[in-house]
């Protein structure tokens, strides 16, 4: 098991410089470290010296690959392929260009992320395992297909259409909550009602018809058929063979995501003032501030290997047919 | 000639796919195995409503696709100047609707603009008022109260009309035999074609009436600069069509090529091409979409005299989007194919082609490839409808398609400023949603009814 | 079933909580009890870059630090034209002119004959600064945080976490060690170009420090502080404990206006050095972030991404209201609070809000004090009478919600580049093209549709309130308007058309082509707001069957063609950095060139006549001489045409009844002080307005049983059948 893991994690080496090469092309190709200067100097009275000046500060003024004016090592090193980009395997995400410390502000607004998406996740596959339990206890009926098309009606509107309205309904006409905000600690609480509702709601649609699918492949199945000729209850059938089998792919499916719920969502945060991971990067996007770009891509990369190694433990733990060697 | 085509990049790209499409349909009439999938889709009812649906899409799309300039006069010599303005097919047929534009908001079916204005009165004095409209409800009397009369005979009328046009249509389809006629009306045939025709009717009955009406009011509304909102809906038809499929189509062949290598050889190909997917896959989508889309942007400005107008350039920008988009979105197809192709080789057809010497490259084509196409098939319509959603969210980001291309996403985004206008401004978000959700919903259907053809397992299970 | 049970127990708990906030609306973002006092609460919506005074240039930001540094000057809050006043000068700066041989000239000498001015400052004594750790003394004197022992540096993660702090006097000597931090180049201060050529010495303690820094670099520390009290600039002096001199190359009346900004504002060196301290920058602990100041409030909250705090400065020397002001100001009672001890708000939330949607509701909810009018919410708030006066809605009034308008001293306009081969150069061909132009885009209608009417069309560069200004018919452009029915009207795009003809376009066909002329707009803009903008302009051109060609690009490539001098039409706006036309004119000023020089000339005019008055004008105080020249200034500007002067926009805020003394000031930032809150009328009519609607949740919960009881039915139905 640990040999595995410790394979697995010196696979992931490769895939991370893969991922460190592509976004370093994306960032220095993309905008000179000109434009960066003149974007984060502000567009009053920005001279050539001020410029050269704050690519100095920043460590733009270096060559992109290779240092020719450097001697021996510090070719390779005094560049800012090594400066800004292998730095980070270190997990040494270094200043944003607005100048505030990346790890700093990655570990202060990780928590309202997971405040929101932990929330969303569980009690989103509760809510969806539930209706897809009633869709498959009685499948082949009206309620079913009715049900599908609902499903399929939810899958349909855009996510933006969930927000929005929720916001104008709960928000606005109805005075419930908070329109938006956020607060630390306990406070938190009556801003994440409406960004989890309508996350859960969002996610009806295509949780609910997948989680049917699942349980109707479970329902043919052999063992399924013998348990119901031994006369038991459908309900019964229902809970105890087809819901603890369908469990692995749904296990398995939610381990994957596990990791990323620190990045939280882009569009729910931004919507609802929530200073969060996603928040955080749409603004940067917005701002052209590449080092946290560069910051969230890196993180974002590492978590997702993190979640494909869970999966493949969390395999073995719910069915120990399956071997890792 | 009244006008000099014009050929977009896109444009292209859609013929290109529609030739491909053709030929599909051409080599799939042919081969009694490969059309009897679609035989259980024709007769499934759910797929009959949502393909006369999506064709209603299709044929708009396609007529905003074939682009020309207009002439716009003559030269000294009597040759003919052309503008540098595209347009397509589409905008010639709507006409009016593109034209008739007001100075900003109004409701649909007003006749006066939304917002009170200083109105300066014949005798030099100002009035503050709601102006009334250039275009809309012009017809009507000023302080005539029929309008809503109005309405309804010309909707009426043009229910009629567009009743009048479905069944001749259907008169020349079923070849004036109004035995045939009949049966397909009433459900008597081994497929049911009557749920297609009886949706086709709604839609032409609701079409007609729309189109009738639209000539003399602003069915949909205006938008903040008087453009009327039911042309706008009607164009980002295309933008959605072209994302939707576009994007699958860029990345088929980089998808299909590589998923069956993979799988096929195993060693050192699988190895390279497992890893190049897993790369791209465990980059977070929206980043990587948004740092290219700021490439293209400063690829853009540098060679700026590739692009004369507008239209090139926004073209362009969402022919970019949907590479982009194809770039994030094929290591998924690829991971599918890869799996299919590895038990494929193990089947003994393959082996025995192999025993006998046949080349590697004759196997994939003859053998793996048509094996793997019902897959293709499947992701292919999975994903469009999730594509043309993307692109709304994309556009809130400010990394979607072009500011000044037509899109639902664009309408969307702009509307969530005219929610906060009291009163609320709704018809933007209204129309972009309707049009988009019943595409959406159309294509789920649609791909729902595929799946279930063409995937043999879950065939069985029903 | 489970999901629903959970479900239940979540709003079986949600309700508990609710019970437990009994007198506190359910959608108050605030903690219960926050609101009650004299609390002020406002937004902001984009995060602050800078709070360092050497480099904040934005309003945003200054919103903030205008509350905790203070210059030596002010502008009066209630006095307009706009006057400038002592802060913590004792006095308005005593200014000496000096000639070339050194002898002391009179005020109004030419500026020809002036080699330098001395500005001499006299601030009060007993200013102490706020609570702050870096003057934070231990018992035997020393300071207690610097050096940093590692062990503090583990435990601390904000500034508040260091549990001493302490105060000193301010001394004239911070004034000039802020004035250094100007030419340090680690500071990239916006404006150290521009003061390297008026300060004496300022460019060679520049390059000095910029040496010694470096040197400090290289000698392998990073970070290390370098004190600039040990180097000198020739142009500063302290006179004594509390007086210092600042002396001006020349003449440059301007300066004066610049002793008011927050460049100017004083910094303790032992600021700078308790934050060069390692580690704490990792923090996010530095000038940057922790400002402090002598001013009436201090920041004791910064979290960027949520909200920021300013509370009282106990420290604060006192300041009282102003007693002067019009007579106007009287009657609206902005003199009531007169010769009052300030501040009078005891703490400022500011809270992150970044769409303007949830905005707007907040405000009208009555959760923030005061906002601004975004274009879709204005007709819910403003209409206009029949004479084209904006007053309230009656919903808004109802509510006791208050608006102020003020003309802003900043001019939007759209520039054509003087460089480009069609559109600019000095030809008349080119001149009436220009001319054509800028009849034909109508910006009244512009302001009609992009900003409700709240504008005022430009009829020269200089806004109102500005020297220079003319109103009425005196101050319309020949040009492009006229005068008829007491008001000015822009000529009938047949005139236009006529011009346009007279350039060589018939009916806007280029001659060269046969079609019609091509032109470009390039713009920065990509948001969903400005496609509707970029079609208008297009059909403004249309008219003149002129084809605009739009080319969006992102700010830095726009910034790049600007700088390249490719762009052919462009928007920009300026905003006044102090009421004076030289700050307008400037922006036309031939060796201020975009292209040429970097400098802020984006349309890159340049004319000779132009370019001398300019150097004129800009020496002159403000009398008819000077309104002679810049008469002339714009006449030559409107028939050139380098820009179309496109308008002066109108700020509209609004403010809810409880909150006071609110008017608009368009050049100071530090109003806060003036403002007053009453948190109990706040209180009582925030829960007025923000009942739960309730009925909805129990038709939900009513919708819910009944449909479950069909489902029952059918679940034991099925059950028996396939049991059987």
């Amino acid at each position: 098991m640990t040999a595995y893991i410790v394979r697995r994690m010196l696979y992931a080496l490769p895939i991370l410089l893969g991922v460190n090469a592509l976004t370093f092309v994306l960032f220095f190709v993309v905008n000179s470290p000109d434009d960066m200067a003149r974007m984060h100097l502000g567009n009053k009275r920005v001279t050539a010296e001020a410029v050269q000046a704050w690519k100095q500060e920043h460590g733009y003024e270096k060559p992109l690959l290779i240092n020719h004016s450097a001697q021996g090592a510090d070719m390779l090193t005094d560049t800012i392929l090594y400066e800004k980009s292998l730095r980070l395997f270190l997990f040494d995400f270094g200043q944003s260009d607005s100048g505030r410390d990346i790890s700093h502000d990655i570990s202060q607004r990780m928590w309202p992320s997971l405040a929101i998406a932990v929330p969303t996740l569980l009690v989103g596959l509760a809510v969806n395992i539930t209706f897809a339990l009633l869709l498959a206890f009685f499948r082949a009926s009206y309620l079913d297909f009715w049900g599908v098309v609902l499903c399929v009606a939810m899958m349909s509107i855009s996510s933006l259409f969930y927000i929005i309205g929720g916001q104008f309904l709960v928000g606005k006409l109805l005075n419930l909550v908070p329109i938006s905000g956020y607060d630390t600690g306990l406070h938190a609480w009556k801003f994440m009602v409406l960004p989890v509702v309508v996350g859960i709601v969002g996610s009806i649609g295509s949780g609910t018809r997948w989680y049917r699918t699942l349980f109707l492949e479970e329902i043919h199945r052999d063992y399924v058929r013998s348990a119901r000729a031994k006369g038991l209850s459908e309900h019964w059938v229902l809970f105890r063979h087809v819901l603890r089998n369908a469990l692995i792919p749904i296990l398995t499916g939610v381990v994957v995501v596990l990791p990323l719920l620190f990045i939280g969502s882009l569009l729910t945060e931004s919507f609802f003032g929530i200073p969060g991971l996603g928040s955080y990067t749409i603004d940067a996007i917005n701002r052209q501030d590449f080092a946290i770009v560069r910051a969230m891509v890196f993180l974002g990369a590492v978590l997702y290997i993190i979640g494909l190694l869970l999966t493949d433990i969390s395999y073995t733990m719910v069915d120990p047919r399956v071997r890792l060697d | 000639m009244a006008f000099q085509p014009v050929i977009l990049w896109t444009d292209a790209l859609i013929y290109l796919l529609l030739g491909l499409a053709a030929a599909m349909v051409w080599y799939t009439r042919r081969h009694e195995h490969l059309a009897a999938p679609w035989q259980r889709v024709a007769r499934s009812r759910t797929g009959q409503a949502a393909m006369v649906v999506l064709l209603f899409y299709v044929v708009v799309g396609v007529l905003d696709t074939l682009h020309f300039n207009p002439k716009s006069g003559v030269d000294d010599q009597g040759e003919p100047i052309y503008s540098t303005e595209v347009l397509s097919l589409f905008d010639h047929i709507a006409g009016s609707l593109r034209t008739q534009r007001e100075k900003t908001y109004s409701a649909p079916f007003a006749t006066h603009l939304f917002s009170k204005e200083n109105i300066e009165q014949p005798d030099g004095s100002m009035l503050r008022d709601y102006p009334r409209l250039i275009y809309g409800g012009a017809h009507l009397q000023l302080g005539d109260d029929s309008k809503l009369q109005d309405i309804a005979l010309k909707a009426l009328s043009g229910a009629l009309k567009g009743g009048a046009v479905w069944l001749m249509l259907l008169i020349v389809i079923c070849r004036a035999n109004r035995d045939r006629l009949a049966r397909l009306l009433g459900g008597r045939l081994r497929n049911p074609w009557h749920v297609g025709a009886w949706t086709a009717f709604g839609l032409a009955l609701l079409l007609g009436a729309l189109w009738e009406l639209s000539a003399f009011y602003h069915v949909l509304g205006t938008d903040k600069v008087g453009e009327g909102v039911f042309f706008q809906s009607l164009k980002s038809i295309r933008t959605g069509l072209v994302i939707g499929t576009l994007t699958t189509l860029v990345m088929l062949p980089a998808a299909i090529l590589l998923g069956i290598m993979a799988g096929y050889f195993r060693g050192w190909v699988d190895d390279v091409i497992q890893y190049l997917y897993t790369t791209l896959n465990s980059i977070p989508g929206v980043l990587l979409i948004a740092a290219a889309v700021l490439m293209m942007q400063i690829y853009m400005s540098n060679h700026e005299d590739d692009f004369n107008s507008v239209t090139e350039r926004a073209d362009l920008r969402l022919l970019f989007l949907c590479l982009i988009l194809g770039v994030t979105s094929w290591t998924s197809l690829c991971r599918l194919l890869r799996g299919e192709a590895l038990k494929l080789k193990e089947l003994e057809y393959v082996q025995a082609a192999r025993a006998f010497g046949v080349g590697n490259f004759r196997i994939l084509l003859r053998h793996v490839l048509p094996n793997v196409m019902h897959i293709v098939l499947i992701t292919i319509v999975l994903d469009f409808s999730g594509l043309v959603l993307a692109e709304a969210v994309l556009s809130y980001i400010n990394i979607g398609v072009d500011p000044a291309t037509n899109s639902w996403g664009n309408m969307i985004n702009g509307a969530r400023l005219e929610l906060a206008r009291e009163p609320v401004v709704w018809w933007s978000l209204l129309a972009a949603f309707v049009f988009m959700f019943t595409l959406v919903l159309a294509a789920n259907l649609f791909s729902d009814v595929v799946r279930d053809a063409f995937d043999p397992r879950l065939r069985q299970q029903r | 079933m489970r999901g629903s049970r959970i479900l239940h127990a979540i709003s079986w708990l949600g309700m508990a909580f609710l019970a437990g906030c009994e007198g506190q609306a359910w959608n108050d973002p605030y903690r219960a009890g926050a609101s009650a006092g004299p609390v002020f609460f406002s937004s902001f919506s984009e995060r602050p870059k800078h709070l360092d005074p050497a480099r904040s240039y934005s309003s945003n930001e200054w919103a903030f630090i205008s509350q905790v540094y203070e210059p030596p000057l002010q502008y009066h809050f209630l006095a307009r034209p706009y006057a400038l006043v002592p802060q913590t000068a004792a006095r308005l700066p005593e200014i000496r002119h000096y000639g070339h041989d050194g002898s002391l000239l009179s005020a109004d000498a030419p500026a020809a004959d002036v080699a330098y001015t001395d500005y001499i400052l006299r601030i009060r004594p007993g200013i102490r600064y706020q609570p702050h750790p870096a003057l934070a003394l231990r018992d035997d004197g020393n300071p207690a945080y610097w050096p940093l022992v590692p062990e503090m540096l583990d435990r601390v993660n904000r500034l508040s976490d260091f549990p001493l702090t302490g105060t000193r006097e301010l001394t004239a000597a911070d004034y000039l060690y802020q004035i250094k931090r100007l030419a340090y180049s680690p500071n990239h201060s916006p404006i150290a170009s521009l003061m390297a050529e008026h300060i004496r010495g300022f460019a060679d303690f520049a390059e000095y420090a910029k040496a010694a820094h470096d040197a400090l670099r290289d000698n392998g520390e990073p970070g290390q502080w370098l004190d600039l009290r040990s180097i000198d600039m020739a142009g500063l002096e302290e006179i004594d404990r509390y007086a210092f001199r600042i002396r001006i190359e020349r003449k440059y009346p301007q300066f004066i206006f610049w002793l008011a900004m927050n460049f100017f504002s004083p910094m303790p060196w032992e600021a700078e050095r308790f934050y060069s301290q390692p580690g704490l920058d990792d923090k996010n602990i530095n000038l940057n972030w922790y400002p402090i100041g002598t001013g009436p409030f201090m920041l004791t909250e910064n979290n960027p991404n949520l909200r920021m705090v300013l509370e009282r400065n106990p420290n604060f020397h006192g300041e009282l209201y102003p007693t002067e002001g019009p007579e106007q100001d009287r009657r609206e009672g902005l003199l009531d609070d007169a010769g009052k001890p300030m501040p009078f708000i005891e703490r400022a939330v500011y809270a992150l809000e970044k769409e303007a949607i949830p905005r707007w509701n907040k405000f009208l909810q009555g959760y923030y004090d005061n906002s601004g009018i975004g274009s879709d919410s204005f007709d819910q708030a403003v209409q206009f009478g029949s004479a084209g006066e904006a007053s309230l809605t009656d919903a808004m009034r109802e509510k006791g919600i208050q608006l102020s308008t003020a003309v802003e001293t900043s001019v939007f306009y759209a520039g054509f580049n003087m460089l480009d081969p069609v559109v600019g150069g000095d030809s008349e061909r080119a001149r009436l093209l220009r001319q054509a132009i800028a009849i034909a885009v109508d910006f009244e209608e512009f302001i009609s549709i992009f900003r409700n009417g709240r504008g005022e069309s430009a009829q020269s560069p200089l806004p109102p309130g500005i020297f220079g200004h003319r109103d009425g018919e005196q101050g319309v452009n020949p040009v492009t308007h006229v005068w008829r029915n007491g008001s000015a009207r822009r000529r009938d795009i047949s005139d236009a058309r006529r011009l346009l003809e007279q350039a060589g376009y018939p009916e806007g066909r280029d001659p060269k082509t046969g079609g019609p002329l091509i032109l470009y707009y390039d713009t920065p803009a990509a948001g969903p707001d400005s496609k509707a903008m970029l079609q208008w302009y297009r059909k403004q051109l249309e008219k003149l069957g002129i084809e605009l060609v739009i080319r969006a690009t992102d700010y830095n490539r726009f910034q790049d063609k600007m700088l390249k001098g490719t762009s052919q039409i462009f928007s920009w706006g300026w905003n006044a950095d102090y009421p004076d036309p030289e700050n307008f004119f400037f922006l036309l000023y031939g060796p201020n060139g975009k292209v040429e020089s970097k400098g802020e000339n984006a349309a890159n005019f340049k004319n000779a006549e132009f370019d001398r008055l300019f150097l004129t004008m800009k020496d002159l105080p403000n009398g008819s001489e000077r309104q002679k020249i810049i008469d002339r200034m714009v006449e030559i500007l409107r028939q050139e045409s380098p820009w179309m002067f496109g308008f002066f926009p109108k700020a509209f805020s609004l403010h809810h009844a409880w909150f006071q003394n609110s008017k608009p000031h368009l050049m100071a930032n530090n109003t806060l002080k003036y403002k007053r809150v009453d948190g109990a009328a706040r209180a009582s009519a925030q829960e007025a307005w923000n009942r739960p609607v309730l009925w909805p949740l129990g038709a939900l919960a009513v919708v819910l049983i009944v449909s479950i009881l069909p489902a029952i039915r059918g679940f034991i139905a099925r059950e028996r059948s396939r049991a059987l």
